[in-house]
């Protein structure tokens, strides 16, 4: 037995140290002084300090979906952890594993209205997986312990530990855990293997059937089964925006994106399959559009570790719950023994149709002499993707030109805010890219109103020299709202013109690298100019104002009614 | 169609346990028509008892997101199968002296019991399933009820179904 003490900050980062965590982000605060002096005395854990604490979640955040390994960020009570709450949900909604640590008010003071108090187990329970106040030393590594079983097991997402500063002095042995006693907490990973057959049965006969590949393969880490699967099944694969990269786009057999801006070809293949097979997809309503319309005579297999994402939207008819490598484990095991065939002739048929539909894409219109943003996002394509970097983005009409223009043949090059949509999420989340790949440059493509968000932290890029390029689409407006007015609102531009400040200067008084852009002939020397600058660097691409996302489906809409270009309703 | 369900959680018996249950419910939109709590046999876990109405997917949805949060060990609905449902009503009721005997007989009918007397009111109680507590209180309403507490629904399943709690150690 152990029978040196330590004090709670030492056993916190010993504990962390003990999972592995190598690089954590935060900001500190009058509670959180004992765990910043206890992280000054070593040297095994590097701390990144930003400059806001939603910017530290969301780093943390980034780190998480580059490395899969759990990102973790460190805040003070009351305003620091009150800031961390888009993070948090942002990363509940998109499956994200991450532990937070916020400091409390001492334990003696909690509900009496202390100096920075906040409820922040009650402010973030429904944002978080799990969390846990931690009011006894003794019971700190065991919390540890579980909430990284918690954050990273079944579907992934953060878990907040609250600790008040009395426990960080308090003293105590250290000694970790070995095993965890989670009565209430089995998540599922095998699915059951009569469904699997049943689900490879109903592939065999479909006539039509296609896969929809989520953010659940990227969790998993199960693209090379997807691949297989899709392959020796002779299955076409859509996939969602969280699903990006999962099956390569550079096969014919993948259709790209569908949902809201999906590909006319992605849309209508799901719309006529007769056999949907849906892997590690929530069918949220940006995927399927009206539901009652949706998969209306289809056959649903619905594959996904969290239950609760099945027959929630969509009725699945074979639901599976489980990992899915786990699962595509199986059925490629079954399939390996299985004396079926798949019928090509028909297969043929199915693939026809799709080609069809994939000649039908959206009509780009040129408006004014201002660059266009889709050509700007396509040259960024081609002229970085011989690097494979990766691309992290804000939210609006620039992520989904990015969705619609990138084409990722690798899971977790693509960063962007899925479920909840948060504008101010692309940069910082590009800065924890940055720690975890620790090679390269980092694209952020952002918008004029998203990158005003968390615009301080350039000065965090500079301080740690991080390659975050970020691209601005500055298309002088609030674009995917002003597209809804157009269309919607009788063009009420209703306080969606936005001002920006001189984005070069900007990036000049931080120690950045600034660079306008307003000619088509500017575009490569300035990324050229970006990729050789040692740290952060700010491009504005000055844009037409009034472009639109096409291809469209209207809230509401069933899927397959696509808008193709402005002259449609 | 929307109908009552009772569920029975099983739960660990910590701090905010009752809160995560709540809040879900209020989160997304749930309803909860009666909720009782008190501890297991074994007070490192309690057992909450929730009747909410809610139509087959929706019921569906609940189980799930209960069995979701990590203190939650076990969710049966036990409007599925048979279960025996339970509650108790107390009210206060004014009866003035010349309703008295009529008020009495119903008492007696009904297997309801006098707890308290005094010059103006009489506190009874009644128990049974629902139903019961229910048609007690409309019988007596009439002669005017001041007060009526009702103890929400505990239930368990009939024969020898039964929750078990299974523990499971994870190895590292
Ligand atoms: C934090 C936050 N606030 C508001 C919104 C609503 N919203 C969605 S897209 C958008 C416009 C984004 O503008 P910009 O960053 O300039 O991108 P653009 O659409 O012009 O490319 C807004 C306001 C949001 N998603 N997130
Ligand atoms: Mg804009």
């Amino acid at each position: 037995m152990n029978k040196i003490m330590y004090s709670g900050a030492e056993i916190l980062l010993k504990s962390l140290q003990k999972e592995g965590v190598e690089e954590i982000f935060g900001y500190p605060g009058g509670v959180v002084l004992p765990l910043y002096d206890a992280l000054y005395l070593q040297d095994d854990i590097k701390h990144y300090l930003v400059r806001h604490e939603q910017a530290a979640v969301h780093a943390a955040e980034g780190y998480a979906r580059v490395s899969g390994k759990p990102g973790v960020a460190i805040v003070t009570s009351g305003p620091g952890a009150c800031n961390t709450i888009t993070g948090l949900a942002n990363a509940y909604y998109d499956g994200t594993p991450l532990i937070l640590i916020t400091g409390q008010v001492n334990s003696k003071l909690i509900g009496g209205d202390a100096f920075q108090e906040a409820d922040i187990v009650g402010i973030t329970r429904s944002c978080c997986k799990h969390n846990y106040l931690v009011k006894d030393v003794k019971d700190l590594a065991r919390v540890v312990k579980e909430a990284f079983y918690i954050a990273t097991t079944g579907k992934r997402g953060p878990v907040v530990i609250d600790i008040p500063v009395d426990v960080f002095n308090a003293k105590y042995t250290f000694n970790y855990p070995k095993n965890i006693e989670l009565v209430g907490y089995n998540p599922n990973y095998k699915g059951h293997p009569l469904q699997i057959q049943k689900a490879l049965e109903t592939l065999f006969e479909s006539k039509r059937p296609v896969i929809i590949s989520g953010g659940g393969v990227v969790a998993s880490n199960a693209s090379k089964e997807l691949k297989e699967i899709a392959t020796k099944l002779h299955i076409p694969v859509v996939h969602t925006l969280m699903g990006a990269g999962t099956y390569p786009d550079n096969l014919e057999t993948s259709l790209g994106m569908m949902g809201m801006h999906g590909n006319y070809c992605a849309n209508l293949t799901v719309a006529n399959a007769d056999v949907i097979f849906a892997i590690g997809t929530r069918f949220s309503d940006r995927i399927t559009g009206c539901l009652n319309k949706f998969a209306r005579d289809a056959q649903v297999i619905h594959v996904d570790i969290d239950p609760c994402s099945i027959s929630k939207n969509v009725k699945a008819s074979i639901p599976i719950v489980g990992d899915i490598k786990n699962v595509l484990t199986t059925m490629l095991s079954q399939l390996s023994k299985s004396h079926h065939k798949v019928n090509l002739e028909l297969k043929d048929k199915w693939f026809n149709d799709i080609l069809e539909w994939k000649k039908k894409v959206a009509i780009p219109q040129k408006m004014s002499d201002k660059l266009s943003a889709i050509t700007v996002l396509e040259a960024i394509y081609e002229y970085t993707k011989k690097d494979e970097p990766i691309v992290s983005t804000e939210v609006g009409q620039h992520q989904m030109w990015t969705a619609q223009n990138f084409k990722f043949n690798q899971p977790r090059k693509l960063i962007t805010s899925g479920g909840l949509g948060t504008m101010g999420f692309g940069f910082p989340a590009a800065m924890g890219a940055c720690v975890a790949s620790k090679k390269g440059y980092v694209l952020n493509i952002a918008g004029d109103g998203s990158i005003q968000m968390n615009i301080q932290e350039l000065m965090t890029c500079v301080d740690y020299k991080f390659k975050v390029i970020n691209c601005i689409i500055n298309n002088g407006y609030l674009g995917m709202v002003r597209q809804w007015q157009e269309k919607i609102y009788n063009k009420h531009y209703s306080q969606t013109k936005i001002s920006s400040p001189d984005f070069v200067k900007l990036a000049e008084s931080y120690g950045a690298l600034g660079i306008r852009v307003e000619k088509e002939e500017e575009i490569i020397p300035a990324l050229k100019k970006a990729i050789e600058f040692n740290g952060p660097v700010l491009i504005d691409f000055i844009c037409e104002n009034f472009e639109m996302v096409y291809p469209w489906v209207l809230a509401g809409q069933p899927i397959d009614k696509v808008l193709l270009s402005r002259g449609e309703c | 169609m929307t109908i009552n369900h009772t569920i029975s959680v099983l739960v660990s018996n910590e701090v905010g346990v009752l809160s995560r249950i709540v809040d879900l419910f209020s989160g997304r939109g749930y309803n909860i028509e009666s909720l009782t709590v008190a501890p297991a046999l074994d007070s490192v876990y309690s057992r909450v008892t929730i009747v909410t109405p809610a139509d087959n997917d929706v019921i569906e949805q609940i189980c799930k997101q209960l069995n979701r949060l990590i203190p939650v060990i076990k969710v049966a609905n036990l409007s599925i199968g048979e279960a025996i449902e339970y509650e108790i009503g107390l009210l206060k009721v004014y009866v003035s002296d010349e309703n008295r005997a009529e008020f009495m007989n119903i008492v007696a009918q009904a297997e309801a019991m006098i707890m308290d007397v005094n010059d103006k009111t009489y506190t009874v109680k009644i128990d049974g399933d629902e139903k019961k507590v229910q048609t007690f209180a409309e019988l007596v309403r009439p002669y005017g009820i001041k007060e009526f507490v009702r103890s929400g629904k505990v239930a368990i399943t009939k024969g020898n179904q039964f929750s078990n709690i299974k523990t499971l150690v994870k190895q590292d």
